[in-house]
């Protein structure tokens, strides 16, 4: 189930994995039901909200034009964090990233971290790496700690155990931190997760946040919790350390105020985070570094056609809204980054093991409509189409299927041979035969009913061609 | 960074990389900042207002009785036998916040009080720096938070809040909107997931 | 003025029916309609999936049969979708951009062009949903969309209200996508499966009898998952009930 299983070399199996995900029924039920109330209460926030539309296009010139001046605009931040005795690193890539963290937790000796949500050390797979060196990482967000006691990578950027059903937490809490089993009193199970996880962020050397945004005007980190998790982990241990990507910059502290009216109402429909916090300088006696990760974005602000998706605030609307998703489960992705914008972010990393995430998807729109900042995420999802076909990378027997539906379909007489073949087969194939394994179409449902004649045959002997 | 230094040439750092790469890639076109507009905003009584909207973010509002001190009121509210810490000089009554050796030296307390800088209608939020908060786990290792605030300083939206010069006046500073809370397990709410189990607002 | 009638290979090959509704419609609305024989597929299916190259000879052969109409009205709007926004595996020739901005989906045309909106001779004493197509919705934009929180409208809604006899339901997620996606409903057939019996349970659950749409291809896919599953429904194309038929 794990996201970072399976051979790496092959394209990720998302319609078997989504399969595997429909076939349970009662995880399916309440995955669909949960995003979809969280669809709605987004739209809840929308309708209370006149200037909605403005926001989103703001939001998106914004980032645009961040993006645009990017480097301007990370020095601006460098020297405004520096001056006020933070450390900034920069990392071109994941081990470099990975690197730093170690270095810094050498430097101090430390064993321990307390870390909140970050999908950035997700994708540095910065957790194993330290364990590898005898760092112990404690998540410190609810969904994120049982994801991290199961073994399993977070299915949701903002919900991050959200496939998962109360019972299911109470086996993982049983296995992991002791518990009873069959107690799945969601209150219980909170309560007896903080218990556990706050004598460990009592404890940690180090405390580690992501970043929501930063901005470059007044060196300002900006973290978005509900739980209080994030300023748990940055103000107890001595050391702070925030990874960020490199695309988080907004310009102006007032740009904040566009971003933190949009950002957790898209995400979960409430009008703001618990917390909205700021950080912008050690605290008296301790550290603060900040570490700037690139890790393929740069790549990307080369791509004409991709390089919106790094307008992304990660707050999952897409996620919650896609019809897909809330149907095939993050983890069957199988990737760091699921849904829409997981579909047009992860094949930039890797095209071949990404290769069949675009396909993972009706085009339906829905999910460019509810983006806060407005990337074109089904235009993406199909330019993506075309560019993995070109590079050769669609499965062989699709791409030999395409080829032979093109070529019939250029042809007004192997049309006519085709779907006359077809209706036959409908007609007085046994039903067995008709129904094979073959039958992707009819494992889930029935095909139509043979009709006598085509269109065309009726439109033959009843409106026969007028002479121009 | 863990890359071997090549001999004889000057290595690139990892900043001047990355910064040079995003300019050789920078998007083409124009994009310009926009100004931002002034929507309209909230409407109605501003103390009205703020304490809905910190009703549906689980937060609940306590108004001074007129004419009675403040210290005993809260005192009298919140009990004996309990550890409560204020970070506010304005009631010596209770033990200090910053009297600790460490900001994980606040876990065992009961109540914190803390004084806001001034309050957000829109969502219900209350503005916290290191300042006013002394130490900045109290918000959050306590296991309840009381907040005073004047109910003349509510100012309407988050907008308007970050205009505000008070952001850049400190190096922590959170805009907190009730108590710790998640929805993790199933989307059941649940206050006091890792922070305060509940926010009281005392508009003093 | 002559308009050229296109019909997608689905309908032609497994629902004339639909074919013919909407050739008879526009004939009783007085539109002079030529239906150009030798048609095959507007290109979407190999498109949709990449594969540009295999695209061009059928997005060739469209233009050839379509180029030179004044108009071209298709009774799906999927089709209509790609000709407009992704018709591009072959030269943008004068011909091929005129096609492209004078290709209509059939409620479009009634709609926005011929602004009919009485039926006398139509009935349909029935109690319908009316399933809005991605393509429709979200691209011709024929109904406002929920994300947006934009003034309801919807085209195919007000053409049904000029239909006698005829009673509306609303499901619950009223455009949330029946899942078909085209190769999608094949290469994905679990979800999209699922997708489209949520669907139907949806309008089931609401009251309907009928589910309506402009496009036959979702219609054939959410008939296929109501029958596996047993949900007693019926499926219709706008074409059909605007053009008189009773059930």
């Amino acid at each position: 189930m794990s996201a970072s299983a399976g051979d790496k070399s092959k394209p990720v199996d998302h319609a078997g994995a989504a399969a595997a995900f429909v076939a349970d029924t009662p995880h399916l039920a309440f995955h669909d039901r949960r995003l979809w109330e969280l669809r709605q209460k987004r739209d809840g926030q929308m309708h209370v909200l006149p200037e909605w539309q403005a926001l989103r296009s703001l939001a998106s010139a914004i980032k645009e034009h961040t993006l645009s001046r990017l480097a301007d605009y990370l020095e601006q931040f460098e020297a405004q964090v520096t001056a006020r005795g933070v450390t900034v690193h920069w990392a071109r890539d994941a081990e470099e990233h990975n690197a730093i963290v170690l270095r810094i937790m050498r430097d101090h000796k430390a064993k321990t971290i307390a870390k909140s949500k970050s999908m950035l050390t997700e994708e540095c797979e910065m957790v194993p790496y330290l364990a590898r060196h005898g760092i112990t990482t404690t998540e410190t967000d609810l969904g994120e700690r049982i994801q991290q006691l199961d073994g399993e990578a977070p299915s949701h950027i903002v919900v991050p155990s959200v496939h998962k059903l109360r019972e299911d937490v109470a086996r993982v809490f049983a296995r992991t931190i002791g518990g009873d089993p069959n107690n799945a009193d969601p209150h219980a199970l909170a309560e007896h997760a903080r218990v556990t996880t706050r004598p460990l962020m009592l404890d940690a050397d180090i405390g580690m946040t992501g970043a929501n945004f930063l901005v470059a005007e007044t060196g300002a980190v900006v973290v978005c919790t509900n739980e209080g998790n994030a300023d748990l982990s940055a103000n107890l241990p001595k050391v702070h350390i925030v990874s960020a990507g490199i695309e988080k910059l907004v310009p102006r502290q007032a740009d904040l105020g566009v971003f933190v009216r949009l950002l957790s109402r898209s995400a979960l429909g409430s009008p703001i985070t618990q917390y909205t916090s700021h950080f912008r300088g050690p605290r008296v006696g301790a550290e603060m570094h900040i570490i700037l990760v690139d890790n393929g974005r740069s790549q990307r602000l080369g791509e004409d056609d991709f390089w919106t998706s790094l307008k992304c605030i990660r707050c999952g609307a897409c996620m919650n809204t896609c019809p897909v998703y809330r149907r095939s489960g993050g983890l069957s992705y199988g990737a760091v980054y699921s849904g829409p914008i997981g579909a047009i972010i992860n094949p930039s990393y890797d095209p071949v093991r990404y290769s069949t995430l675009p396909f993972a998807s009706t085009l339906n729109g829905s999910c460019t409509n509810v983006c806060p900042v407005k990337i074109n995420i089904h235009d993406q999802l199909y330019k993506w189409r075309r560019v993995i076909a070109e590079r050769g990378l669609l499965p062989k027997n699709k791409s030999l299927s395409l080829r032979i539906a093109g070529h019939v379909l250029a042809s007004p007489r192997l049309y006519r041979l085709a779907t006359g073949a077809a209706r036959l087969a409908v007609r007085y194939l046994p039903r067995a035969l008709l129904y094979s394994k073959l039958n992707s179409w009819g494992r889930d449902r029935e095909v139509p009913a043979a009709p006598q004649e085509s269109f065309a045959a009726w439109a033959a002997r009843n409106r026969p061609a007028k002479k121009p | 960074m863990g890359r071997a230094q090549p001999s004889g040439e000057k290595a690139v750092s990892a900043r001047d990389d990355i910064l040079a790469r995003i300019r050789a890639r920078r998007p083409e076109g124009d994009f310009p900042l926009p100004t931002l507009p002034q929507f309209p905003g909230v409407m109605g009584d501003l103390l009205e207002v703020f304490t809905t909207n910190l009703a549906v973010m689980g937060g609940q509002c306590v108004h001074l009785p007129a004419g009675e001190p403040l210290g005993p009121f809260l005192r009298a509210r919140l009990g004996r036998g309990r550890l409560i810490r204020s970070s506010t000089d304005e009631l010596p009554e209770f033990s200090r916040t910053d009297d600790v050796a460490s900001p994980g030296g606040l876990k065992d307390v009961h109540t914190g009080i803390v004084r806001a800088r001034f309050g957000v209608a829109e969502t219900g939020s209350v503005f916290l720096s290191d300042r006013e908060l002394r130490v900045n786990t109290i918000a959050y290792l306590a296991q309840h938070l009381v907040v005073l605030l004047d109910p003349a300083a509510i100012i309407p939206g988050i907008a308007d809040a970050y205009l505000r010069d008070d952001f850049t006046s400190a190096n922590y500073v959170s805009l907190m909107t009730g108590p710790s809370a998640t929805a993790d397990i199933e989307g059941v709410l649940i206050r006091g997931a890792q922070g305060v189990r509940s926010l009281t607002v005392v508009f003093a | 003025m002559t308009v050229a009638l296109a019909i997608p290979c689905f309908i032609d090959a497994f629902f004339p029916e639909v074919g013919i509704a909407t050739l008879e419609l526009l004939e009783r609305l007085g539109v002079d309609v030529v239906y150009p024989q030798g048609q095959t597929c507007c290109g979407q299916p190999m498109a949709n999936n990449g594969c540009q190259s295999a695209a061009a000879g059928v997005e060739a052969h469209f233009v050839d049969l379509f180029g030179d109409f004044d108009a071209v009205v298709m009774p799906s709007g999927s089709c209509v979708h790609h000709l407009r926004e992704h018709l591009d595996a072959v030269p943008q020739t004068d011909r091929v951009r005129h096609l492209r901005a004078h290709t209509y989906e059939l409620v479009e045309y009634l709609h926005d062009v011929l602004k009919v909106s009485d039926f006398p001779w139509a009935e349909f004493p029935h109690k319908v949903g009316l399933h809005n197509s991605c393509g429709t919705l979200r691209s011709l934009r024929t109904a406002s969309m929920s994300e947006l929180g934009e003034t309801p409208f919807s085209k195919p809604m007000d053409l049904l209200r000029g239909v006698r006899g005829i009673a509306f339901v609303t499901p619950a997620r009223p455009d949330e996508c029946c899942g078909f996606g085209g190769t999608f409903s094949v290469a994905e057939d679990a979800v999209s499966g699922r997708m489209g019996l949520d669907k139907v349970r949806d309008h089931e659950q609401a009251g309907a009898e009928y589910i309506v749409s402009a496009d036959t291809s979702c219609l054939m896919h959410q008939q296929g998952c109501a029958k596996r599953a047993g949900v007693p429904l019926r499926f219709i194309h706008i074409a059909q009930i605007l053009n008189g038929a009773r059930a």
